[in-house]
């Protein structure tokens, strides 16, 4: 936590100042909830994120969900802020424990000066740590007691919402608001026993218990309401207004929200989206589709990336259109389907047969999930190629607040050519871009064009000459080529020359970002840029590495058989640069802004 | 879009492109040949043809016809036409491929495309064979085949196409001889106007690596092409023992009778197919949000978000 006179770090928060009234403001605060999956906490986190968007703050969320299907530890972490919030905290400022495990597997996540508010229903041995206050409340049968006796334990989320909600002084209307306008839809009965359980929750005097209470300061007023949402959802409408009308996918952790809420939305706009019996069935229709004329999406998780490989060459060949969402999860196998790691970089960019350039994005945070969608679909279409969105497990599930997109300077209406092509239609011209003539299409030359995989001449009659063939890899090359040359230098945040240069690439831009905050304020000359654009990558890079004693590139994959991480090593066979050197980790959860700051030192010396 | 001004007729010469690359006296030339008379019959507009293939050497077909085509990879000619058939209601689609693609690598999605029964037809050109990678065993290989991965002859027992079409629930299955053209065309010329997954399956002879195999079913080469009596519903004595084209049953004994067996259509039914009912999804969804712009959409998802 912090007061509102310091600089918004919670990191570097001197200690908080109490009013006259036992009321400490406070700027930021890191809360986490930690219970079972099925108790709903992340409904609660939900919920406070919400009314962060609703209230100027800023937020970042981070949860565990264990990959079981009923039941599991699972912890909710949400930091909310009216200064810029980065990453969702290294340490909590306050933990909600519910359950013994619960208390013990998380008190060492409190920071010190933290407060855990804990079940005392269900906690019953208590470590004695010096700086920790705790505070016993009867979680459990408080709510039961309030809703009535055959409630058991649904409705203790919404009880601790309640509590939380007092403690922090929230702005109770905007959150019974929420409540009624998000519980209501599940009936009457639900409603009134959430309201029950909140407004118990809500008057228990935990205030007298802690001695003190604390206002988390609502952020500058009059920007407009924020949206609050996670970054699959953000990518899904990024996917809609760029022009996707049509996809095809299967399900697999953590894709699979994205393919629910396309199949649910696409037909609103007259498309269409096929849960398909495999990967590779979900890539060939998909492919159908981008054939027929639209623009088409397709999605997966690592392993089932993995399986459509074949296929993103047939499109790279063909030059189909394509967009592929991978929603990176612990490899390699079946790996750690509900943790973090971008250990895909190089799947995605080398993983087919043949040489098969393509396109490679990933998006930063949860905004520019929206963003990345609509990018992708564009450059999809403008290249004719595959192009591959590199999100994350964090990414897809973690709630962030942002600036409602400005939809009329994005939105891109789907548009399915059919102008009749004149005699001089070659589909895959050696001078430009090729564009097909999707099927219904009239052929004024009378000569109807085949889509094909096998190396080809410029009408797309199959031929197996080696000078076809190496004019037309070059063509396929120098496309993607000339999209590097159009790509302009990621923006340096922090130093535009020094001692250290940070690269990162992903979901790990916001701690990434602290970092450099944080070793800035300690006096040390750093800079980062974040590259959205993997392949192709964008060119005069070696300008920037020149300026810094050390380009160290941070990511979430192994060091490898020579030490360093999968961008590094592109970036290594880019530039022969042995200056390039790596923090990597595989252990599936997100960088701590401590553990940069730590591996760079060691680096650095 | 424009189109030409007078639609004039199409005629064999407009739907011929390359020539074949197949061998000398290979079956899948008369499929050819049958397919082209079919559109020469049935006068679809020239650009609404739409010709899909895996790989393998009956699966070059959309090369040979001069329409809109796609040479795809090898198993997955039906997933794709799917995704055509599903987005584009005008056209129409026809996929190609023999039994490796279809029974083997591609057995998974013509399960799945017979389920959904996607308004396409299918026409697999079933040989017992590998030929493009000249001789390997094939799906449909019979036991004792001998093939260069089966030196002393298949052992294993094999697919059984018109009983895998009729469990996947195909709508239309048809089985129909290379050399005997007449019959392909009208079993052809039914499996097209069939609103739904209609499959043939084509007993086309490989004359390099399995010369003769479909002499059995060939009157000229002193075998018997034995069709299907279909019930002519005239409560007739006869037509009692006649084939219900409607019962699963009676497509499966079909199924079920000695090789050569009996040639036409086994089974046809009348069942909605996945085109009708994802656009009554999409009619219904429209319907409920009226003329509300892609802004209004994505604007209305990101007003509940606040």
């Amino acid at each position: 936590m912090s007061a509102s006179a310091t600089s918004g770090n919670p990191e570097t928060s001197e200690s908080p100042s109490a009013s006259s009234d036992g009321i400490t403001e406070l700027q930021n605060a890191v809360i986490r909830f930690a219970g079972n999956s099925q108790d709903g906490i992340q409904t609660i986190g939900g919920f406070l994120a919400r009314l962060a968007g609703r209230s100027a703050r800023e937020v970042m969320t981070y949860m565990t969900i264990p990959s079981t299907i009923s039941g599991g530890a699972s912890i909710f972490q949400v930091h909310l802020g009216s200064g810029e919030v980065l990453s969702a905290g290294d340490e909590a400022d306050f933990l909600v424990a519910f359950y013994q495990d619960s208390y013990n597997n998380h008190i060492d996540s409190l920071k010190q000066g933290g407060i855990c508010i804990y079940d005392s229903d269900h906690v019953e041995e208590l470590q004695e740590i010096d700086g920790i206050r705790h505070v016993g409340i009867p979680i459990t049968s408080t709510t039961v007691e309030a809703i009535g006796g055959s409630a058991r334990d649904r409705g203790k989320n919404i009880f601790v919402l309640g509590l939380v909600t007092q403690l922090f002084s929230l702005n109770k209307e905007k959150l019974t608001s929420l409540i009624d306008k998000q519980l209501g839809r599940k009936g009457e009965g639900v409603l009134r026993n959430a309201m029950l359980a909140f407004d118990s929750g809500f008057a228990y005097p935990i205030g007298d218990l802690l001695g003190e209470g604390f206002d988390l300061r609502e952020g500058e007023q009059g920007k407009g309401d924020k949206v609050t949402t996670d970054g699959n959802t953000a990518l899904t409408l990024g996917l809609l207004a760029g022009g996707v009308r049509y996809g095809a996918g299967y399900p697999i952790t953590p894709w699979s929200t994205i393919m629910e809420q396309l199949r649910s939305e696409l037909p609103k706009y007259g498309g269409l989206f096929v849960q398909c019996e495999d990967e590779l069935a979900a890539v060939s229709m998909a492919l159908g589709f981008a054939y027929a004329g639209h623009t088409s999406v397709t999605g997966s998780s690592g392993p089932g990336l993995s399986l459509k490989m074949e296929a993103l060459s047939y499109a790279t060949m063909a030059e189909l259109p394509i967009v592929v969402i991978n929603v990176q999860r612990g490899g390699p196998s079946t790996g750690l389907p509900t943790s973090v790691e971008q250990s895909d970089l190089m799947q995605a960019i080398y993983g087919s047969h043949g040489d098969c350039p393509r396109i490679v994005l990933a998006p930063k945070n949860v905004e520019d999930c929206f963003y990345v969608g609509v990018e992708a679909c564009e450059l999809a279409r403008k290249y004719s190629c595959p192009v591959i969105v590199l999100s994350d497990q964090a990414l897809a599930t973690r709630i962030e607040a942002f600036v409602e997109p400005d939809l009329s300077s994005v939105i891109c209406e789907a548009v399915l050519d059919q102008d009749a092509r004149g005699e001089e239609f070659k589909p895959y011209p050696l001078e430009g871009l090729t564009k097909h003539s999707p099927p219904g299409t009239h052929m004024e030359g009378g000569k109807y064009p085949v889509v094909t995989g096998l190396e080809h001449d410029e009408w797309g009659h199959p031929s197996g000459s080696p000078v076809t063939h190496a004019r037309m890899n070059a063509k396929r090359r120098d496309k993607i080529k000339a999209l590097g040359e159009e790509l302009s230098l990621p923006e340096i945040y922090g130093d535009e020359s020094g001692e250290v240069l940070l690269i990162g690439w992903g979901s790990t831009w916001g701690p990434i970002r602290e970092s450099v905050n944080r070793l800035r304020e300690s006096g040390r000359e750093v800079g980062t840029f974040h590259l959205r654009h993997l392949n192709p990558l964008p060119n005069g890079l070696e300008d920037v590495f020149a300026r810094y004693k050390h380009v160290v590139v941070v990511e979430m994959n192994d060091e490898g058989l020579y030490g360093v991480g999968q961008l590094a090593t592109l970036l290594r066979s880019r530039y022969c640069d042995p200056k390039i050197v790596s923090i990597c980790k595989t252990d599936g959860l997100t960088y701590k802004v401590r553990e940069i700051i730590e591996r760079l030192n060691a680096i650095t010396g | 879009m424009s189109a030409p001004a007078e639609p004039k007729k199409l005629t064999k010469k407009d739907l011929t492109a390359d020539h074949p690359t197949w061998c000398p006296g290979c079956g899948d030339f008369a499929v050819l040949a049958a397919f082209y008379k079919v559109l020469e019959k049935l006068q679809f507009p020239h650009e609404k043809i739409c010709t899909i293939a895996g790989i393998g050497c009956s699966s070059r077909f959309p090369y040979f016809v001069n329409s809109h085509g796609v040479h795809f990879i090898h198993g997955r000619a039906l997933p794709l036409a799917t995704g055509v058939s599903l987005s584009r209601p005008d056209l129409h689609v026809f996929a190609f491929g023999g039994d490796g693609d279809g029974y083997s690598i591609g057995g998974n999605h013509l399960d799945h495309a017979a389920r959904k029964n996607v308004n396409l037809t299918y026409i697999v050109m079933d040989n017992f064979v590998y030929g493009l990678t000249k001789k390997q065993t094939s799906p449909t290989s019979p036991k004792g085949f001998k093939s260069k991965t089966d030196p002393t002859g298949a052992i294993d027992q094999p697919i059984n196409p018109m009983k895998k079409l009729v469990y996947g629930g195909a709508s239309f299955v048809a089985r129909t001889h290379a050399a005997q053209v007449k019959h392909m065309m009208a079993v052809f010329e039914r499996a097209i106007l069939h609103p739904g997954f209609s499959v043939v399956e084509v007993l086309s002879e490989c004359v390099v690596f399995y010369p003769g195999i479909f002499d059995d079913g060939n009157p000229r080469k002193g075998g018997d092409f034995e069709l299907i009596d279909e019930k002519r519903w005239d409560d007739s004595e006869e037509d009692k023992d006649r084939h219900d084209v409607g019962d699963e049953n009676a497509a499966y004994q079909l199924a079920t009778l000695q090789y050569p067996g009996k040639f036409g259509v086994f089974y046809e039914t009348d069942r909605p197919t996945k085109n009708q009912l994802e656009q009554q999804w999409i009619d219904s969804s429209k319907e409920k949000v009226g003329d509300a712009s892609t802004a209004d959409l994505i604007g209305s998802r990101f007003a509940s978000m606040k």
